[in-house]
C-alpha cells in the first residue's frame, strides 16, 4: 500500500485583548450578564457607524511582527454577508482582500519519539492576519423551540491567523498552536485562554499520495483545547485514509469534534456554500500605517501608528526568552521548553535561583521533577503553589549546606506541600532531619545500633 | 416682520429684539402644519417637545444671555431617515413604524445645542428610494405649489372637484416632505439627505434652495444609509444665506463618522457678489439630457447668458461619462442597498413577524412584511451584483466607471471652470395621477440623470429656484461646484438668486393664517 501525506493546516480566532470592542466603545469583557456590554453600533441599530480602535490595530501589527510577517502599510476591510441570530448587521465586517499582515513564519518545536532530551524545530508558515469581528452567541432551547442571542461578544475585535497546510499531524498542528498562544500571550495582544473562547482553532485537514496532487480537504470545528486538536486532526486523518482505502471518496464539508466520542461529524451545512457577497466596508477609508521613513514631519503621532516605534517596543518572544535561560543558567533546551510552557515557571526558577546558592544546574531538577509534577498531579497552577520561591530556595539552602541529605529534603517538601505555614528548618527540627557532622556523634550511635542488634551483628561476622 | 425672510438678516433679529417670541414662532408653525395637513409633508409632529424646546429658547432670550446662535428658538424640520431620541423614526417603511431611537443623529443634535426647535419628522419614500416622495406607507406627499395661485391660474378648470383634488402635482424626492415643509411657511429650514439628488430634485420641484454638501463634510451618523459612500445629509431652506448658516451648523469632522474629514471647518457669512467678471461658468453639453424639456433647456441657456452679460466667462464643456452614471448607480446602490438592509431581521429593533417556524422563515416574513416592493427589488438587485460570479462584471466595473465619472469634472474644474451650471430636473413637478404611470424604477433612473454625477464623484451642488414654467411651477437650475468649496458655491448660487428674483409662494392656507406674521412680498430677495 502507498504511503498517505497528511496536510493539516489551520485557521486560528485570537480575541484581541483590549478595553473595547473593534469597532464601538462597549467594553470587552467576559463572562458578563447577558447583552450588557452592547453598543449601538453592536446591536446593528440604524445609522450607526464603526469606528476603528487603535489599541486592535497595534495588537495586529504586534502579533504580525512578531509572526516575521510584512506589515501591509495599507490595508482594507470588507463586509462579508450572511444571516444568522448572532450577527445583528447580517454581515461581519474583515479583511478579505487586503488583511493587515501577510507572509510570516512561526516557530515551535517538537519532541522526538516522546522524548524530552530530543526536541527538532519545525516551521510554518503565516499565510496571513486579518482583523475581523467576533459575532455574538447563540443559544438553542430546543424544549422552548427558541434562540436566546447574547450580543456581549459581537463585535469583539479578533485577529484571524491563518497558517499554511505545512504541518503533518496532530502533535505539529498541538505544538504550533501552542508556540503562537505563548506568543500571543508574551505580547499581551491576546489573552489566547481557550477554554474562554480567546483562542478557538480550526484544522484543514487532507491526504494525499506522495507526488499527487493534494487530496479534497475537510474543516474541522468546535476544538476546544490543544490536546483535542490533536485528537480531532489524528482522527480526522484517520478517517480519511480509511475511506479513501475502501474505496470511498472524501467531501469538502465542514465537520465537528465530538470530544465525548472523539471522532468528528458531518455539521449541519452553516457555512458550506454559502457566497458571502464580500463588498469593501465604505463607512472605513483605508487603514494606513507609517514606519520611520514614511511618517510625515508634521503628522500628531498620536494620530498614526507607526511599525517601527511598535518594533522596538516588542518584548522578548519565547523562543528568546528559551535562549537567554539556556545562556544565563546552563539549563538544557528541554529545560527551558519546560518552563515557558508553564506559565510563571520560568519566573518561579529564576526567583529561586536568585535565593539560592545552589546552581541553577542542579535547582532546575527540583522546578521540573519535584515542584511541577508535584502541581500536575494536584492540578494547581504555578501561582497557586503552597510551596513559595521563597520557601524552597530556603530548603535548598538547607541542602547546599550539606545540613540535609537530599533524602531528607525530599521529605521536608512533602511536608511543606501541605502548605501548614513551617518553614524547612523548623521541619527539619521537628522532624530530627539534620545532617549529623559530628564524627564523635555518628561513632556513638553506630556503636549503640551494634551494641542493640548483636545477634544480627554476630550473623554478619559469620557471613 | 417678514419672518420668511433670512433667518440671519431677518428672523434671528426679530427673535432678539423681542418683536416676536420663539413660542410664538413655533405656535403659528405647528398650527400651519395642522391646516396644512392635506400635503402630508409630516409623518410626525412632536408638538410637546417643541414646545418645550421653544420655551427653553425663549428663557434664553429673556434672560439676556446670549442665545446659542442664528438657530436659537428657529422652528425646524427632519427628514424621518435620520434618528432622533425619543421621537419615532420610521424611514417611511412598516419595518420601522413605531421605532423610537434612543440616539440622536449629529447634525440632529448639533441643530438642539444651537437651541433649534425640532417640530417634526417629515415624509419621504420610504428608505429613501424614489424621486417622487410617492412610496413611503404613510403616502405620497402633495407639492404646495399645487395649492397655489400661479399654478390654479394655469391649469384648466376641471368640471369636477373631485378632478380638481386629483390634480396635484408631486413634491419630488426622496426629500419632498422636507421640501414641502420649507416650501409652504411650516418650517424656516429643514434636513434632507442627498444620493442621487434626493435634496435637489424636490428643491427645485417645490421652489426652495437645496443643497447639497461635499461628502465628508457633514457627518451622516444617525442618517440611517441608503448608499453610505453617495449619502449626504441635505440642506433646504428658502433663500441660500440660510443655507449657508444652516452648513456653518452642521459642517465639520465628527469622530463617530470616519468618512468625514478631520480639517477644521470655518463657518462662514456670504459676501454679496458684485462682480462675476473674474468667474468662469461651465456649460457641460451632456446635461442637454434626453427627455429634457424645451422649456428648461431654455431657462438654462437664459441663465447662461445672465452670467455671460454681467462679464463672466462661460464655456461649454463636456463631461463624456455623464450618460453611464445612471446604470452605474445603479449596480452601486443596490450593492450598497442590499448591505445596509441585511440588519433588518426583526430580531433586535423594527417589525416582527409572527412567523416563528425557523430563523429563516421569521427573516423572510419580516422583510417581506416590513419592506415594499421597491426595497425589495433593489435587495434582490444588488445581491445578485454581489454574487461572486458577477462581481467583477458588475460592482467593480461600476467602481472604475464611477472613477471615470469623477475623473470628468477634475479635468474640468483643472481647465479653469470655477463652478458648473446645469438644469435639476428634466421638467417641472408633474401630476401625481402622470407620475405614477411608470414604476418607481424607471422614474429613479430618468429623474436622477442631471443630478447623480455630483453624488458619485462627491461634489457639493445647489438647486437654485429660477422661474415659473408655463404651468406655473417651479423650476430650479443646478450649480456644482469643487470639493470642499461650498463658499464659492454658495456665493455664485447667491448672487444668482438675486439676479432672477424667484416669486413667492400665494398660499392661500398661508395667507388665511399668519395675514400679520408672513407679509407677501414681491419677491424672496433681500439686501
Amino acid at each position: 500500500l502507498a504511503p498517505w501525506v497528511p496536510v493539516v493546516g489551520l485557521e486560528i480566532h485570537a480575541q484581541i485583548s483590549s478595553n473595547s470592542k473593534l469597532f464601538s466603545g462597549s467594553q470587552v469583557q467576559f463572562a458578563a450578564p447577558p447583552n450588557s456590554l452592547v453598543s449601538f453600533f453592536d446591536a446593528s441599530l440604524p445609522g450607526t457607524l464603526p469606528v476603528l480602535n487603535r489599541r486592535c490595530v497595534e495588537a495586529a501589527v504586534m502579533t504580525g511582527l512578531a509572526l516575521n510577517c510584512s506589515i501591509n502599510k495599507k490595508s482594507l476591510f470588507d463586509r462579508k454577508h450572511y444571516f444568522y441570530a448572532d450577527l445583528p448587521a447580517g454581515y461581519q465586517i474583515t479583511q478579505q482582500r487586503v488583511p493587515i499582515a501577510v507572509n510570516g513564519s512561526l516557530s515551535y518545536s517538537l519532541c522526538i519519539d516522546n522524548k524530552m532530551s530530543q526536541m527538532v524545530t519545525k516551521t510554518v508558515r503565516i499565510k496571513q492576519i486579518q482583523l475581523e469581528q467576533d459575532s455574538g452567541k447563540s443559544l438553542h432551547d430546543d424544549t422552548r423551540s427558541q434562540t436566546l442571542v447574547d450580543l456581549n461578544r459581537a463585535g469583539v475585535g479578533l485577529m484571524e491567523v491563518v497558517m499554511e497546510p505545512d504541518m503533518c499531524c496532530g502533535e505539529e498542528a498541538a505544538a504550533a498552536v501552542r508556540e503562537l498562544q505563548l506568543i500571543l500571550q508574551t505580547l499581551g495582544s491576546s489573552q489566547a485562554v481557550m477554554a474562554e473562547g480567546q483562542l478557538r482553532v480550526d484544522a484543514n485537514v487532507s491526504v494525499h499520495h506522495p507526488g499527487e496532487p493534494y487530496g479534497v480537504r475537510t474543516e474541522v470545528k468546535n476544538i476546544n483545547s490543544i490536546r483535542f486538536l490533536a485528537k480531532a486532526i489524528d482522527y480526522e486523518i484517520q478517517r480519511q485514509i480509511e475511506e479513501l482505502e475502501n474505496g470511498g471518496t472524501i467531501l469538502n464539508e465542514t465537520r465537528a469534534f465530538d470530544s465525548k466520542l472523539g471522532c468528528t461529524v458531518p455539521m449541519r451545512d452553516k457555512e458550506g456554500k454559502q457566497d458571502y457577497r464580500f463588498m469593501p466596508e465604505p463607512n472605513l477609508p483605508p487603514l494606513i500605517l507609517y514606519d520611520a521613513k514614511s511618517l510625515p514631519a508634521n503628522m500628531n503621532h498620536q494620530q498614526v501608528i507607526n511599525i517601527d516605534w511598535i518594533h522596538e517596543r516588542l518584548p522578548d518572544l519565547p523562543s528568546v526568552k528559551r535562549k537567554k535561560l539556556v545562556e544565563q543558567y546552563g539549563i538544557l533546551p528541554e529545560h527551558s521548553f519546560t518552563l515557558l510552557n508553564e506559565e510563571g515557571l520560568a519566573e518561579f526558577f529564576e526567583s529561586v535561583v536568585k535565593q539560592t546558592q545552589m546552581k541553577p544546574k542542579k535547582v532546575i531538577g527540583w522546578i521540573l521533577k519535584d515542584l511541577l509534577s508535584y502541581l500536575k498531579q494536584h492540578s494547581l497552577t504555578v501561582k497557586e503553589s503552597p510551596v513559595s520561591s521563597f520557601v524552597l530556595a530556603d530548603l535548598l539552602n538547607l541542602l547546599e549546606k550539606k545540613e540535609i541529605s537530599s533524602t531528607a529534603a525530599k521529605q521536608v517538601l512533602a511536608e511543606l506541600w501541605k502548605g501548614e505555614g513551617k518553614t524547612p528548618l523548623e521541619i527539619v527540627k521537628e522532624q530530627k532531619l539534620e545532617l549529623l557532622q559530628d564524627q564523635k556523634e555518628l561513632e556513638q550511635i553506630c556503636q549503640a545500633v551494634i551494641d542493640g542488634h548483636k545477634n544480627e551483628v554476630i550473623m554478619m561476622v559469620l557471613g | 416682520a417678514a419672518l420668511n425672510g433670512g433667518l440671519r438678516s431677518q428672523v434671528s433679529a426679530a427673535l432678539k429684539e423681542g418683536r416676536v417670541a420663539p413660542t410664538e414662532l413655533c405656535q403659528r408653525c405647528l398650527a400651519l402644519i395642522k391646516s396644512t395637513k392635506f400635503l402630508n409633508a409630516y409623518i410626525t409632529i412632536a408638538e410637546e417637545t417643541a414646545l418645550k424646546q421653544a420655551e427653553e429658547s425663549e428663557e434664553r432670550y429673556k434672560r439676556g444671555s446670549q442665545p446659542l446662535g442664528i438657530l436659537d428658538g428657529i422652528p425646524i424640520a427632519v427628514k424621518d431617515n435620520f434618528n432622533t431620541a425619543g421621537i419615532e423614526t420610521t424611514c417611511a417603511s412598516n419595518m420601522l413604524k413605531g421605532y423610537i431611537s434612543p440616539y440622536n443623529a449629529t447634525v440632529v443634535q448639533k441643530l438642539l445645542d444651537q437651541g433649534a426647535v425640532l417640530l417634526g419628522k417629515t415624509n419621504l419614500d420610504e428608505f429613501a428610494m424614489g424621486s417622487g416622495s410617492t412610496d413611503g406607507v404613510f403616502g405620497p406627499v402633495r407639492n404646495p405649489w399645487s395649492y397655489s395661485k400661479q399654478y390654479k391660474e394655469k391649469s384648466v378648470p376641471k368640471p369636477h372637484p373631485e378632478d380638481e383634488e386629483s390634480s396635484w402635482v408631486i413634491t419630488g424626492g426622496s426629500s419632498g416632505g422636507s421640501a414641502a415643509a420649507v416650501a409652504s411657511f411650516t418650517c424656516f429650514a429643514a434636513l434632507g439627505s442627498d444620493t442621487g439628488g434626493s435634496t435637489r430634485n424636490p428643491a427645485a420641484h417645490c421652489g426652495v434652495v437645496g443643497l447639497k454638501p461635499t461628502y465628508g463634510l457633514i457627518s451622516r451618523h444617525g442618517l440611517i444609509p441608503l448608499v453610505n459612500s453617495m449619502d449626504v445629509p441635505g440642506i433646504l431652506t428658502r433663500c441660500v444665506d440660510d443655507a449657508a448658516v444652516l452648513l456653518g451648523s452642521l459642517a465639520g469632522h465628527d469622530p463617530k463618522d470616519s468618512t468625514t474629514i478631520q480639517d477644521d471647518f470655518k463657518p462662514f457669512e456670504l459676501p454679496n457678489l458684485a462682480d462675476v467678471s473674474k468667474l468662469s461658468i461651465g456649460i457641460p453639453k451632456e446635461y442637454h439630457a434626453p427627455g429634457l424639456s424645451s422649456e428648461i433647456l431654455a431657462l438654462w441657456s437664459k441663465a447662461a447668458d445672465l452670467f455671460k452679460n454681467a462679464g463672466a466667462k462661460v464655456v461649454e464643456v463636456s463631461l463624456p461619462h455623464t450618460p453611464y452614471s445612471i446604470v452605474c448607480y445603479h449596480v452601486l446602490c443596490t450593492a450598497e442597498v442590499a448591505s445596509n438592509m441585511a440588519r433588518f431581521d426583526g430580531l433586535e429593533y423594527g417589525h416582527r413577524s409572527d412567523m416563528k417556524d425557523s430563523t429563516e422563515s421569521l427573516y423572510a416574513a419580516t422583510r417581506r412584511e416590513g419592506f415594499n416592493d421597491v426595497v425589495r427589488g433593489r435587495i434582490l438587485s444588488g445581491n445578485y451584483f454581489l454574487l461572486k460570479q458577477n462581481y467583477e462584471k458588475y460592482f467593480v466595473k461600476a467602481q472604475k466607471v464611477r472613477r471615470l465619472i469623477a475623473n470628468d469634472f477634475v479635468k474640468v474644474f483643472r481647465s479653469g471652470v470655477d463652478i458648473l451650471l446645469t438644469p435639476t430636473t428634466l421638467r417641472d413637478a408633474a401630476p401625481y395621477t402622470e407620475f405614477i404611470q411608470e414604476d418607481n424604477r424607471t422614474r429613479s433612473a430618468q429623474d436622477d440623470i442631471l443630478t447623480q454625477a455630483a453624488n458619485m464623484a462627491g461634489l457639493p451642488a445647489i438647486s437654485v429656484p429660477t422661474a415659473l414654467s408655463e404651468r406655473g411651477l417651479p423650476i430650479g437650475l443646478q450649480f456644482i461646484g469643487r470639493s470642499f468649496q461650498e463658499k464659492q458655491l454658495l456665493t455664485v448660487a447667491k448672487w444668482f438668486e438675486k439676479q432672477v428674483q424667484f416669486p413667492l409662494i400665494q398660499l392661500e392656507e398661508v395667507k388665511r393664517h399668519d395675514s400679520d406674521v408672513f407679509q407677501h412680498q414681491k419677491s424672496a430677495s433681500f439686501s
